[in-house]
């Protein structure tokens, strides 16, 4: 039995969570609008937060749902043109950017539909073959859609340029905050178990009466959705687009921040796609091994500990709270919230 | 015509290398469950090899063709024994997530050695021009296109005839009921591995025959057009492999003389989608049925 021992009341854990969340931002935005963090640094931060929300949004397909997709960076780059092309069509207006990166989600979760019903009936490696075949489709699509159509869209190798630069360190976490959110929430509904029970065994799930299905399409188009999202705060951020940012090579460094953290694991993902983007940036001179320490860092991490450096563990501040409240109270309880619930699954799991 | 004629030839060439690999793919598939995401990036290894031995060190041809076959042998077996048979028990994911892993590790390796530009390899073989009604055939593609079938052969063979075969056909049937039956897995996976990073080596020389150069991501798309192959021509099975391997190398030799060979590797995934839709088990493939 798991007894869920939460001392903090739920309306107060949320609203915790939210004002640090706020303090955060506070802080952080008047640092870079005061001007104590550089331009270039506050260029680094939001390209932290767009690395966190494209690794939050892969755990979701990976680590809760099972599932390997390859393409995670064709609806990146979906949502990147998308919002791209929203932004230079109508810039200035302050509402378009926001309603550019919505845009931008909303097709990529199209895509993540149209990809995900055949490719979801196909398991593992097939889907990962699959999804990772769509990923160079839209790559080749955005490359020549222009010669055959006859017009400046994409515009190819050139890149799409003078994209206004409006990912702001804001917005962008903003974003990260409504992804985690959402993506947590879901995960702690009876949809987020549904969709856990897939990732355990999809033959039980199916015969407890849960539509596989319609869930695994459901984490699938979320996790795209974001993937969009990310795409278009990237396309703000940079400036400028070129469709071999997207290749088969950057689906592989998100799956790396996944595994890395853990998969299963939000705090995990964050982590990771925190200080994987943050390194090379810090240690310039380190760019050239940097793949090679990827990539041989994968191996290790799979074969010493298959399930990522943090497991499934969940990082919980409330969790954290109730155990210092219980310590004070001197009851001898061994923990609270969240991490016991996280701790009995692991003993149960063994 | 003579255009249709060369471009089937070229057609047959290409599909014969990526034939040859599709069997590595197909019988590693076969026995362990695993793409192997690695195989295609062996090629690139043995390619390097031959240019290292035939540029660097000035060595004959027939030596680099020898030198690079078991490189590629050697590397995939010690590819398994290292990454691959310390997750035998791991989940699927775990073991797929590796072999990127190791895929990406010989890639980059590659680059950080040698650089990312392409290095031009010189001709491993040399003959004259087959002359077969009026038409050119270069004396590769024929060499190629026999050595390819070849190997479809001597495989089939080794896998329906021999004693190895028969434990290979057991291993990949139920492992663990092969262990009781006295069976050796783990000498039997290395077997299989052996064998089809062999046939990469060749399909590695073959290939430089064809396109001269050696580059730290030739193997990736070579790798992934040869996965196709496996799965068009139904994975597991070998002939199904060869099939797989000629109709891809003829759909791009068709896509590029319509002139459209930009969007070649669109349209090799947009067949593979459609296969894998359609019918996942591919041409020759049997199909599975789930034990709960």
């Amino acid at each position: 039995m798991i007894k869920k021992s939460t001392i903090i009341p739920m309306p107060l854990r949320y609203l915790i969570n939210i004002v640090l969340f706020a303090a955060f931002l506070f802080v952080m935005n008047t640092l870079i609008t005061g001007g104590t963090i550089s331009k270039y640094y506050s260029g680094v931060i939001s390209s932290i937060g767009i690395s966190i929300i494209l690794a939050v949004s892969l755990n979701m397909a990976t680590g809760y749902l099972g599932q390997l997709p390859l393409g995670h960076a064709g609806f990146m780059a979906v949502g990147a043109y998308t919002s791209a092309l929203i932004m230079k069509a109508a810039a200035g207006s302050l509402i378009t950017f926001p309603l550019a990166l919505l845009a931008g989600g909303l097709v990529a979760a199209l895509f993540g539909i149209l990809i995900g019903i055949p490719a979801l009936k196909l398991k593992g490696d097939y889907l990962a073959i699959l999804t990772l075949g769509f990923g160079q489709i839209i790559m080749v699509v955005l490359l020549n859609i222009d010669d055959v159509l006859g017009f400046k869209l994409t515009r190819g190798a050139a890149g799409l340029q003078k994209i206004p630069k409006t990912t702001t360190f804001l917005i962008t976490f903003i974003c990260v905050g409504i992804t985690c959110f959402v993506i947590h929430t879901i995960m702690k509904s009876r949809h987020g178990r549904a969709i856990l029970s897939i990732r355990e065994n999809e033959i039980a799930a199916e015969s407890c009466g849960i539509n596989t299905t319609y869930y695994k399409t459901l984490g699938f188009v979320v996790s795209a959705f974001f993937a969009g999202v990310a795409g278009g705060l990237y396309a703000g951020n940079i400036g400028i687009l070129n469709p071999s940012a997207f290749g088969f090579m950057k689906s592989i460094e998100i799956l790396v921040m996944v595994v890395l953290g853990g998969m299963g694991s939000m705090f995990g993902s964050v982590l990771s796609g925190g200080v994987l983007t943050a390194l090379p940036e810090l240690l310039r001179d380190f760019d050239k091994y940097r793949m090679v320490v990827y990539s041989l860092v994968l191996v290790v991490v799979m074969i010493f500990k298959p399930t990522g450096l943090m497991g499934t563990y969940d990082f919980s501040l409330n969790g954290l709270l109730d155990k210092l409240i219980l310590r004070l109270k001197g009851g001898k309880g061994d923990g609270g919230g969240k991490a016991v619930l996280v701790e009995k699954e692991g003993k149960a799991n063994e | 015509m003579s255009l249709v004629f060369s471009q089937l030839i070229n057609g047959l060439q290409s599909g014969s290398i990526y034939a040859l690999i599709a069997i590595g793919y197909s019988m590693v598939y076969g026995i362990i469950l695993l793409l192997n995401f690695a195989h295609g990036d062996i090629i690139m290894v043995g390619a390097y090899v031959a240019w290292l031995v035939v540029v660097n060190l000035s060595l004959p041809p027939a030596l680099a063709i020898a030198l690079a076959i078991i490189a590629c042998t050697l590397l995939g077996v010690v590819i398994e024994k290292v990454a691959y048979s310390p997750l035998r028990k791991a989940p699927r994911l775990s073991l797929l997530i590796t072999a990127i892993g190791i895929s990406f590790l010989l890639e980059n390796l590659a680059q950080l050695k040698f650089g990312a530009g392409a290095k031009n390899v010189p001709a491993l073989i040399t003959g004259p021009a087959l002359d077969i009604g009026g038409q050119h055939i270069g004396f590769t593609a024929v060499l190629t296109i026999i050595v390819s079938v070849v190997a479809m052969i001597g495989l089939t063979f080794l896998i329906r005839k021999t004693k190895m075969g028969k434990a290979m056909r057991a291993v990949s049937e139920d492992m663990g009921t092969a262990q009781l039956m006295g069976i050796n897995v783990n000498s039997t996976i290395s077997f299989t591995f052996a064998v089809g990073s062999a046939l990469a080596g060749i399909g590695s020389v073959l290939y430089s025959c064809a396109y001269p150069q050696a580059a730290p991501t030739m193997g990736s798309m070579l790798g992934l057009k040869a996965f196709v192959a496996a799965v068009l021509g139904g994975i597991g099975s070998i002939p199904g492999a060869m099939i797989g391997g000629f109709a891809i190398g003829i759909a791009e030799a068709i896509v590029s003389a319509i002139g459209l060979s930009v969007w070649k590797d669109g349209v090799v995934f947009a067949i593979l989608i459609i296969v894998l839709i359609f019918k996942p088990t591919g041409i020759m493939g049997k199909k599975i049925n789930e034990k709960v």
